[in-house]
């Protein structure tokens, strides 16, 4: 079982760090909203706590690469269903669940990277430079949840998906709503009633919520609740993907 | 030796389509055996039942000892598969595709290098290991696949059209890959195929699958000698009176008239064509031309099913079938 999980997570890793150019790309797209509309809206902004909305966006900003990466990345299993490459795992002799769980894993793994260098940049480009290790800790901790989650959320669709022909609705209905409705890019508190409602039970809100308090110490959601309704996200659709993978026809 | 693979009433059906229709046959240890069919007949969905990727619909069968439906485990750590389409990872070389699969089989990490570096050696790929495999022809792909295959030691490797869409050349070349590796790993090989020389070249034995159903199983030289020995034509301006006369001959089976020739059935010809001349001779007949032929796999079919593979293949009612079984994969 173990074998199987580090061997699909090796997989993940391999081709992650020969695909330079998907790294730099999905680098790029974080920093122009960061430097674009962190700045563009920075005077006209004002913000409970930091003051700064460039510094507000920064956990935002590194959530939304997390979440992106990881949906790609549980996605990815339909492109090894075109190439093929799907029935070379499907016919070893290792179970459906550590598959998945390897894919999950290493899908991950790869958002945290990519995550992590995108706050590392944010962070520069924000001046964002008062921060504690306890803190940096925490944002890991839901960086991490955001990652596991989303990835097997990805694996989830895929699992349902013939081709990449639906991959525009997912980005668009899916994706996109999932960030802008989740205290990302504004604060939540003095949102209307209805994006606030929504909010609410968009599970990257407390993604966000939680990075943030970990990145300036503040937040409108209670961490603790943010962690705990997390975790219970985390863990139901690594079982819905679960579930949903094993039925896939190699 | 004993039989390796053993099939009991196994059957298929999609909804509508029976894909496999009550099949019972067994392969020999060390064999290579050739499932020939047009597309549709029903091979691939044969051979995935009996990978484990598909469950039977009824019957049972077991590969190397093992119930494919009950033991499932086992039977995949005995065999390699070699699917129609090609499953290789094109953003991994070609050794980190060997080692995924030796990961994935438990293949001892001491002995997965050693064995890595055999394989491809004996596929003539050691010298592109590094290589990503997106760079990979079309036989080069074919060839990892088979070799990957090996790299856990299954007693039976299973091959899907493994020259499907390759040129002359590189067919000739996995032949005899697949030649070599029967003998030097001893492993039974079981393939499918729609093209007759294949199956003419590389199976000890045949099964002729049409609609689901074996219609014939035997080695390609019996199968060939079933259907009435050897064809004579001869070529000459006086077929009717020579038709008369060897119409009063025994060996003679059967006869067609053709514009300028006569095809006659005759067993074991060699034997017969100095008395065929001889008796033209004495009766004034001239013979422009004489050729003996052995019957192909191609008549073996035609005699079988009443049609050409060709024929088959553009039924309407295959097509379904074949974009039927496409669905599921």
């Amino acid at each position: 079982m173990t074998g199987a999980i580090y061997t699909l997570w090796l997989r993940s890793i391999k081709r992650f760090i020969r695909s330079k150019s998907r790294i730099i790309g999905s680098l790029a797209q974080p920093l122009f909203f960061l430097i674009i509309l962190g700045f563009g809206l920075n005077s006209v902004m004002s913000l409970p706590g930091t003051g700064s909305y460039v510094k507000f966006m920064v956990p935002g900003i590194v959530s939304m690469t997390v979440m992106f990466s990881s949906i790609f990345s549980g996605i990815q299993i339909i492109w090894d269903k075109q190439f093929g490459f799907l029935k070379e795992t499907l016919i070893a002799p290792v179970s459906r669940t550590s598959i998945m769980f390897g894919q999950t894993i290493g899908g991950a793994t790869t958002a945290l990277i990519q995550g992590t260098l995108t706050l590392i940049l944010a962070m520069f480009v924000a001046g964002l430079t008062s921060f504690s290790l306890y803190g940096f800790l925490i944002a890991f901790v839901f960086m991490i949840l955001i990652g596991l989650s989303f990835t097997a959320l990805g694996i989830a669709i895929a699992s349902k998906m013939e081709d990449m022909h639906g991959f525009q609705l997912i980005m668009n209905f899916l994706m996109f709503p999932l960030f802008f409705l989740s205290g990302a890019l504004f604060p939540l508190s003095n949102a209307p009633i209805i994006l606030k409602t929504i909010a609410h039970f968009n599970p990257l809100s407390y993604g966000v919520e939680g990075v943030r308090y970990g990145l300036l110490g503040t937040s409108e959601i209670n961490p603790l609740l943010s962690f705990i309704v997390l975790v219970g996200f985390t863990v139901f659709i690594v079982i819905l993907g679960g579930y949903f993978f094993k039925k896939v026809n190699a | 030796m004993g039989n390796i693979i053993e099939i009991k009433n196994l059957t298929k059906r999609f909804d509508k389509v029976l894909a496999v229709d009550n099949i019972s046959f067994s392969v020999k240890q060390g064999e290579i055996f050739g499932f020939l069919g047009p597309n549709g007949a029903g091979k691939t969905t044969t051979l995935s039942m009996l990978a484990t990727l598909l469950s039977p619909t009824k019957g049972k069968a077991s590969v190397n000892g093992f119930d494919i439906e009950k033991q499932r485990d086992n039977v995949r750590h005995s065999i390699g598969m070699v699917f129609q389409d090609p499953t290789l990872d094109e953003e991994l070389t070609a050794y980190e595709n060997m080692d995924f699969h030796g990961r994935l089989y438990n293949v001892p990490k001491n002995e997965r290098k050693k064995k890595i570096i055999e394989l491809l050696q004996l596929v003539e790929l050691d010298k592109k290991k590094n290589d990503l495999v997106k760079t990979f022809s079309g036989g080069m792909r074919r060839r990892l696949e088979i070799a990957r295959g090996l790299l856990h030691e299954p007693k039976v490797l299973f091959l899907d059209e493994p020259t499907l869409g390759l040129d002359p050349q590189t067919r000739n070349k996995i032949w005899a890959h697949i030649k070599v590796l029967n003998k030097e790993k001893n492993v039974t090989i079981i393939l499918t195929t729609h093209y007759m020389d294949e199956a003419d070249k590389l199976c000890d034995r045949i099964a002729i699958i049409d609609n689901g159903k074996i219609v014939a199983i035997n080695t390609s030289a019996n199968l060939k000698n079933k259907i009435g020995g050897d064809i004579i034509t001869i070529g000459t301006n006086e077929r009717e009176k020579l038709l008369n006369i060897l119409k009063k001959y025994k060996f003679c089976k059967s006869f067609k008239e053709h514009n300028s020739s006569l095809t006659i059935n005759v067993e074991h010809a060699e034997t017969r064509v100095a008395e065929i001349v001889k008796l033209a001779d004495r009766n004034k007949i001239t013979i422009h031309t004489l050729a003996i032929n052995k019957p192909t796999l191609e008549d073996v079919f035609l005699y079988y099913t009443g049609k050409t593979i060709r024929e088959e293949e553009a039924t309407p009612e295959d097509n379904f079938k074949f974009r039927v079984r496409r669905m599921r994969r």
